[in-house]
């Protein structure tokens, strides 16, 4: 043991040192986040009820403070204006009929996913489990069909399986299955690919829908269209994913591959005229990411990373109609933006014509 | 003779004599089991019961706050990379692959610096350190490209470690225990792959935008995790602990006789006339096993499939699905003594095929209809079996039958024949998984599983009995 005690020492020092540091770090990441919490929010708020009675924007809240990560709404006659908070925290969500899908993280020991209904007052009406973290969901426009992607936390050394889910649901809870079980056809034929991959559903109604074919070994994406009666997936186009269609159907935003002035490979969105079949690209709306929203049948909305603030987004706006389409920022501090256009508290009391009967 | 490769306790024990080798290991060596007296059962059962050796205990330390460090950041890289740095579906897919196949490869490379350099300890030492590094790396970048890059460092430093760690463990065991040797170093290792993940979580539900916190606290397990490695863990020398027990004498070591020097007086010479060589892979009895792992690996299409058969059933999988692998570590983890001190018992060949029926018992739970929690947590727990029949058990079949010279590349090689074959099974039974259906495609690797297994049984038969290759070894010479 004599011999050994200088080396001992060492490690006792570097033990000793390692955990100081450590501990350090992990007491001020604790002191700054309570600072953080405790702080009000960074942005000017208003009372909930006057923004969400009338058309109004929701998306989540990535602004630091308090209010980070929790559903909030702005009007849609002034989105630059204050936000009103809820008190729920989603990862995504979107608008089904007056129902809200919040993709959220059930943190804890044992951190899961879920998906959950929510009503008009904000409470939970329905959940079920997603395989792992939210990625994008998004309903048919009359709310009777969800669908969610999920990226799966997929932990195994040896494993070749897709990185995401995506499934489609009834709003009566029926579940419709993972899109990847369903046929498949690539230019006609029937797509062999075993590592199919679809993601980023978008309705055009309760049965058509575009969405995102993948396949690393075939090395390229399609947009695809699907049909929910026939549990059919076709492909459209080659290149570009994330599709989402304009509220009348005619035009499908996507990102899509296009070298930038220093010639590196970029992620720019399109817009594919359906009727037409011509595409333009946007590439100012370089450093979005996911799915579109439609503003209105000319504007998208699309969210994009503050490259200085990496936890932060910001959600920018780009009208296609303009001469010379820039994007701007619409919403400062948000993230998963939508549209909810025709809606009152009148409305809302008579949806219960339609009910969302929870299942499970 | 480095002073570092003897063990106190060791020399203590042995009896002083000149010429005897160098130990390489910590605890009592034994003749060979040649009779079968009561005496001598009893014997080899004492050895079975024997302490593990302080050097595995260190390495199995060594392995668990490593695995803390990787399996934290593992656990939350998918969630850092989507929601902290907003990065797309497809982004995350190349990450994951990556992941995948960046090791495989460098384990026979790992072993063969391990067994030419005749420094064990720092190839692991530089294949921990690598990955050390990358802890730190996360630290300071956010970009894809670099994190991507981390990624696949992390996997090359695991890929070298594995298989110079595993022929240390092998050197400094007791033969008659091996198995449970590698037990407790795989039970220590899989205690910090279950921790490490939960560890992560609940960092993250404290601080839900902790992921520095959890970098830094990787980084530091990972700097204790390598300081103990490179200042508890003695500089073993298997090869030259070889040569030194098969050259006795001082005329055989080639240094000039004298009168009343003893043997140990001089240096060793330098083993300039060691040639390394492949031949090993040759060898009949360590060509078997190969062969044997590689077409049960064949067979082993990869748990995310048993996992994700299970979801698409059972609510209760769905809700756990994140964290199904945990479940399997759990069992893993509880499940790795047991089965290795069964493995010295009856045989280390036999339980590493027996253990592939513990997993056609999971791919039946995972066919059946009507899963149910129950089911689900049996699936789990058939995995966890296999893997402690299988991965620690295959470094000892391999371990005891390779010549020390070459045992960390034997180790390397089988490590890498297993990873491949399992990886080429996945990718296979993917085609199934489409073309036949979830449930029949996984009934039939099932089924051809389960016929699979009597003929490797038969093609492994005494395996397990000392042949001719742990005779040339010095880990049974007799110690007189």
């Amino acid at each position: 043991m004599r011999r050994m005690a200088p080396r001992t020492i060492a490690l006792v020092a570097i033990v000793a040192g390692v955990v100081i540091s450590v501990g350090v770090e992990v007491g001020s990441a604790v002191r700054s986040h309570r600072d953080a919490s405790s702080a009000a929010p960074s942005v000017a708020s208003t009372p909930l009820e006057a923004v969400i009675t009338g058309p109004h924007i929701l998306f989540r809240n990535t602004l630091p403070g308090a209010g980070y990560g929790l559903v909030a709404a702005v009007p849609l006659a002034d989105p630059t204006g204050p936000r009103a908070f809820t008190t729920v925290a989603c990862d995504t969500l979107a608008r089904a009929g007056e129902a809200t899908v919040c993709l959220r993280t059930v943190r804890g020991v044992a951190t899961t996913y879920e998906a959950a209904t929510l009503d008009a007052g904000w409470a939970t009406v329905q959940t079920w489990p997603l395989s792992g973290i939210p990625s994008s969901t998004r309903s048919s426009p009359d709310g009777t069909m969800i669908a969610t992607t999920a990226y799966i936390a997929n932990h195994c050394s040896t494993q070749i399986a897709p990185p995401t889910e995506t499934r489609i649901r009834g709003s009566d809870g029926t579940d419709l299955g993972n899109l990847e079980s369903w046929t498949l056809l690539v230019d006609g034929a029937p797509f062999a690919a075993v590592d199919r991959n679809l993601w980023d559903v978008s309705f055009v109604d309760d049965d058509t829908f575009y969405v995102t074919v993948g396949s690393q070994s075939a090395g390229t994406t399609w947009l695809a269209t699907g049909t929910v009666s026939t549990r059919t997936i076709t492909s459209v186009r080659a290149g570009g994913q994330n599709p989402a269609v304009s509220p009348d159907g005619s035009k499908v935003a996507y990102t899509t591959p296009s070298q930038d002035q220093a010639g590196r490979t970029v992620q720019v969105y399109a817009v594919l005229d359906v009727g037409s079949g011509t595409q333009t690209l946007y590439p100012a709306t370089e450093g979005g990411h996911g799915q579109v929203e439609w503003l209105d049948g000319t504007t998208f909305l699309y969210a994009a990373p503050r490259t200085d603030q990496p936890a932060t987004t910001d959600v920018w706006a780009l009208d296609t109609s303009a001469p010379d389409p820039r994007p701007q920022v619409l919403i400062a501090g948000a993230w998963s933006p939508t549209v909810v256009r025709s809606t009152s508290s009148e409305a809302r009391r008579a949806a219960t014509a339609e009910p969302i009967s929870p299942s499970s | 003779m480095d002073p570092t490769t003897q063990d106190e306790q060791t020399a203590a024990d042995q009896p002083v004599a000149e010429c005897t080798r160098p130990t390489t290991s910590g605890t009592r060596q034994l003749p060979p089991a040649t009779g079968r007296t009561a005496e001598e059962i009893r014997a080899q059962r004492a050895a079975r019961n024997a302490r593990v050796s302080s050097t595995v205990v260190t390495l199995g330390i060594v392995s668990l706050l490593t695995d803390i460090s990787s399996e934290s950041v593992a656990a939350i890289l998918p969630l850092y990379l989507t929601t902290a740095l907003g990065m797309t579906t497809l982004a995350y897919g190349f990450v994951d692959g990556l992941m995948q196949g960046a090791s495989a490869l460098v384990r026979i490379a790992g072993g063969w610096a391990a067994d030419r350099g005749d420094h064990p300890k720092w190839v692991a030492f530089a294949g921990y350190g690598l990955s050390a590094l990358t802890r730190a790396g996360l630290l300071l970048t956010t970009g894809f490209v670099a994190i991507t890059s981390l990624v696949a460092i992390d996997r090359v430093g695991k890929g070298l470690r594995t298989s110079p760690r595993d022929a240390m463990i092998a050197a400094s065991s007791n033969p008659k225990n091996l198995g449970r040797s590698f037990g407790v170093h795989r039970m220590l290792d899989t205690v910090g792959a279950a921790v490490g993940p939960l560890l992560a979580f609940v960092v993250l539900w404290l601080l839900p935008d902790g992921y520095h916190t959890v970098f830094v606290i990787s980084f530091g397990c990972a700097v204790i995790g390598l300081a103990v490695l490179g200042l508890m863990v003695p500089d073993l020398r298997p090869r030259q602990a070889s040569w030194l027990g098969a050259h006795q004498t001082r005329s055989e070591r080639k240094l000039p006789s004298c009168k009343g020097c003893t043997c140990s007086d001089g240096a060793v010479p330098t083993l300039t006339e060691r040639p390394f060589s492949w031949r090993f892979v040759t060898e009949p009895a360590l060509r078997r096993v190969l062969i044997v792992a590689g077409v049960l690996a064949l067979l082993t299409v990869g748990d995310g499939f048993v996992y994700l058969s299970l979801q698409a059933r059972d609510g209760f999988a769905t809700t756990w699905f994140p964290l199904l692998y945990v479940g399997t570590n759990i069992a893993y983890m509880l499940l790795a003594i047991p089965v290795g001190r069964l493995a010295d018992r009856v045989g280390r060949a036999k339980v590493f095929v027996a253990a592939h029926a513990m997993l056609a018992g999971a791919y039946a739970c995972a066919a059946v209809g009507g899963a149910s929690a129950t089911t689900t947590i049996a699936a789990l727990a058939l995995l966890g079996a296999f893997y402690a029949g299988t991965d620690g058990v295959l470094a000892a079949v391999v371990g005891q039958r390779a010549a020390p010279a070459v045992r960390a590349s034997a180790i390397g090689t089988a490590q890498t024949v297993v990873a491949v074959a399992r990886m080429a099974a996945s990718s296979a039974f993917g085609v199934l998984w489409y073309t036949l259906g979830r449930q029949p495609a996984i009934v039939w690797v099932g089924v051809l599983l389960t016929l699979a297994l009597p003929v490797c049984w038969f093609a492994l038969r005494g395996i397990d009995r000392p042949g001719p290759a742990v005779l040339t070894s010095d880990e049974v010479a007799p110690a007189r």
